[in-house]
């Protein structure tokens, strides 16, 4: 018999019980519209998780932590503007950062105090919307000038009844020190660090000199070509090593697909999860298209022995069987990942995320549906096939 | 072709054929010994009541299932020990199956259920649907090709299951209880048209219950607790009423 012969034949005989057909195919249906919507759903976390990462900063960042252990504590600034030298850094931008009390009128707030370099504007990608940027001059006299957050302007003097777009020269106090307002930052919005818009930036000479430290907390650094990030990291990492003296707990570098790939992994745990039960729901849709397959070739025994008088090989009826089940498991595969695109959609629409299908997940449950059709569809169709045509014939 | 000639190879050979079931470690013989020889263009009907033997003795000559022991040769070749796909081929190539119960598939056409032996023959789609519409309109269906079961009379029913016996041209038509399931007067056309076939050269084998079809071959072979005896041949005239006229009164009481 011909492949293609048989092929139409049992394509013919899927379709002329289409009630049975379609009910065996429910369940693999189900499993893989399930398959697709969780992957389209755990696409849409992660990209979720993405967005929330860059809005740290822009990729090309990466920045070291002075946590201070072991016998130097602290970098000073002009150490850490030396690190601009590694290659491929474009751009050094060191920080020192404390919490203060900034004090307008009677209005008094806690708010985190960074001290910076001029060169925070462009490595940090943070411009003011009104006013000037802090200024070299600034740092040589440690001037007594602020930039401040859209939101702690707000805090500070929408509670004075004053309009907080309106910060630039006025005066308020930071522990006590006099500070005029230069700057109004613009709004950089909230990361999962907490509020980029509740804060003030002042000189760091200022910072050092008012808070009494002499070394930086932060080193923020820019990255000219993100493909050498990990080559980049180890070249800071050599330089911080010699600097504190072979005390690895001195510092902590920090780059941002570091943190993509935390974030993601516990993403990717949840996702396998979810995939393992889908794969259990297409593994109980094989069992349903075998238990319907298995009805069939009791209920057409009769159709078998008159095939097989007629000359119908025993390879014959197992193809035709097999190919079947195959159409079943596979038209069910194919309506699935319609259901499945479908569900995303609206998932996406309920939760708020752009959900994404990928084409290789589809490729892969269509040929896992069709594989449980073989798989499922073996035992049935061999029943069908080692009938012996004497026995079926006599079959009522 | 003559019998006399040497290398003259009959359409049915057997020797010896017995076959037994084991039936809860009892052995149940169903055949003792048969022979039987049947040539090319013969009309042979094989009677006998039921439990007689007559459907394992025709399961053997269909290929459907081989003798315990003997030789049973089908045009020369040895059918006890083949394989099942030897055997298939086998009922594919040479045997045109009739049945009492007609044994047409519902969901096909009349067209298709002709085609079906075609199928498992490999023939491609084209020839198949010519030889399949040939096979219809020789058995005076060709105009309802495109006819399911359901919408065909018995007797078309019937004659379809003819055609599709015919349509590969096999060398035997193996016919069981064809007229069965029909009314005496349908019953009665089939048997016209079987004996046509025979005319134009058509081997077929009979089998059935009844005494008054089988007086329709031109040989008839009777079967009785599993023992086969020759009756006759109906152009022997005289021997042959004797012996159909003798056993048929004792046949139909038994039946």
């Amino acid at each position: 018999m011909k492949l293609t012969q048989g092929l139409l034949m049992a394509v013919k005989s899927v379709l002329s019980n289409k009630l049975r057909t379609i009910l065996s195919m429910l369940g693999i249906l189900i499993g893989v519209a399930t398959v697709i919507a969780l992957v389209a759903m755990g696409k849409a976390s992660s990209n979720e998780v993405a967005e929330q990462v860059s809005s740290l900063g822009s990729p090309n960042s990466l920045s070291a932590t002075i946590t201070g252990r072991g016998t130097v504590t602290s970098l000073t600034v002009d150490e850490a503007n030396e690190l601009g030298d590694v290659m491929n850094i474009e751009g050094v931008a060191p920080v020192t950062s404390s919490n203060a009390y900034a004090k307008y009128g009677k209005t008094q707030a806690s708010v985190a105090v960074e001290g910076i370099t001029p060169a925070y504007e462009q490595v940090k990608d943070f411009p003011v919307q009104d006013g000037r940027y802090i200024a070299p001059p600034d740092i040589n006299n440690a001037s007594r000038v602020a930039l401040i957050g859209v939101d702690t302007a707000t805090d500070l003097f929408g509670e004075e009844g004053e309009n907080p777009a309106e910060a630039v020269g006025k005066k308020i106090t930071i522990n006590g020190y006099n500070f005029t307002i230069v700057g109004l930052l613009e709004s950089q919005g909230t990361s999962i660090a907490g509020s980029n818009d509740e804060k003030i930036l002042i000189p760091i000479t200022t910072a050092q000199k008012i808070f009494q430290t002499s070394g930086v907390t932060t080193i923020n650094l820019l990255v000219a070509d993100t493909d050498l990030m990990s080559a980049t990291v180890t070249a800071i990492e050599a330089v911080l090593y010699e600097k504190f003296r072979g005390n690895e707990n001195a510092y902590r570098v920090f780059n941002q697909e570091e943190a993509m790939e935390t974030l993601n992994s516990v993403n990717e745990t949840m996702n396998r999860q979810l995939i393992y039960v889908a794969i259990i729901s297409l593994v109980v849709g094989g069992i349903g298209i075998m238990n319907i397959m298995l009805v069939s070739v009791t209920e057409r025994t009769r159709e078998i022995g008159i095939r097989k008088s007629l000359g119908a090989k025993k390879r014959d009826i197992l193809f035709q069987f097999l190919v079947e089940a195959v159409c079943i498991s596979g038209l069910g595969g194919a309506l699935g990942i319609g259901l499945g695109y479908i569900a995303s959609f609206v998932i996406g629409l309920v939760m708020h995320t752009e959900t994404e299908v990928p084409g290789d997940t589809v490729l892969l449950s269509f040929a896992f549906s069709a594989l449980v059709g073989v798989i499922f569809g073996y035992l049935p169709a061999n029943k069908a096939a080692g009938l012996k045509p004497v026995d079926a014939l006599r079959y009522d | 072709m003559s019998v006399n000639d040497q290398s003259y190879i009959p359409l049915i050979e057997m020797d010896g054929v017995t076959k037994y079931y084991m039936m809860a470690r009892e052995k149940t013989t169903v055949l003792h010994n048969v022979s039987l020889k049947v040539d090319h263009g013969e009309f042979l009907a094989i009677v006998g009541p039921s439990g007689s033997g007559k459907s394992t003795l025709m399961n053997i000559i269909g290929c459907l299932d081989t003798p315990s022991e003997g030789s049973y040769k089908l045009e020369g070749s040895e059918m006890n020990g083949q394989s099942d796909n030897k055997l298939t081929v086998m009922r594919n190539q040479k045997i045109g199956f009739i049945f009492q119960g007609y044994h047409l598939l519902p969901k096909l056409t009349a067209l298709e259920n002709c085609e079906l032996p075609l199928i498992y023959r490999g023939l491609p789609g084209k020839l198949r649907k010519q030889l399949a519409k040939e096979a219809l309109e020789r058995v005076g269906l060709g105009n309802r090709l495109h006819h399911r079961q359901s919408e065909l009379s018995g007797g078309q029913q019937q004659r379809v299951a003819i055609a599709r016996a015919l349509a590969t041209n096999p060398p035997m038509l193996l016919a069981d209880e064809p007229t069965g399931a029909l009314d005496s007067k349908t019953g009665m056309e089939v048997l016209n048209m079987m004996e046509e076939l025979n005319q134009t050269g058509q081997t077929i084998v009979l089998i059935t219950h009844d005494m008054e079809v089988a007086q329709r071959a031109r040989r008839t072979v009777v079967i009785r607790d599993g023992v086969l005896t020759e009756l006759g041949r109906r152009n022997d005239d005289e021997a042959y009423a004797r012996l159909v006229n003798g056993r048929e009164e004792r046949l139909i009481e038994q039946a």
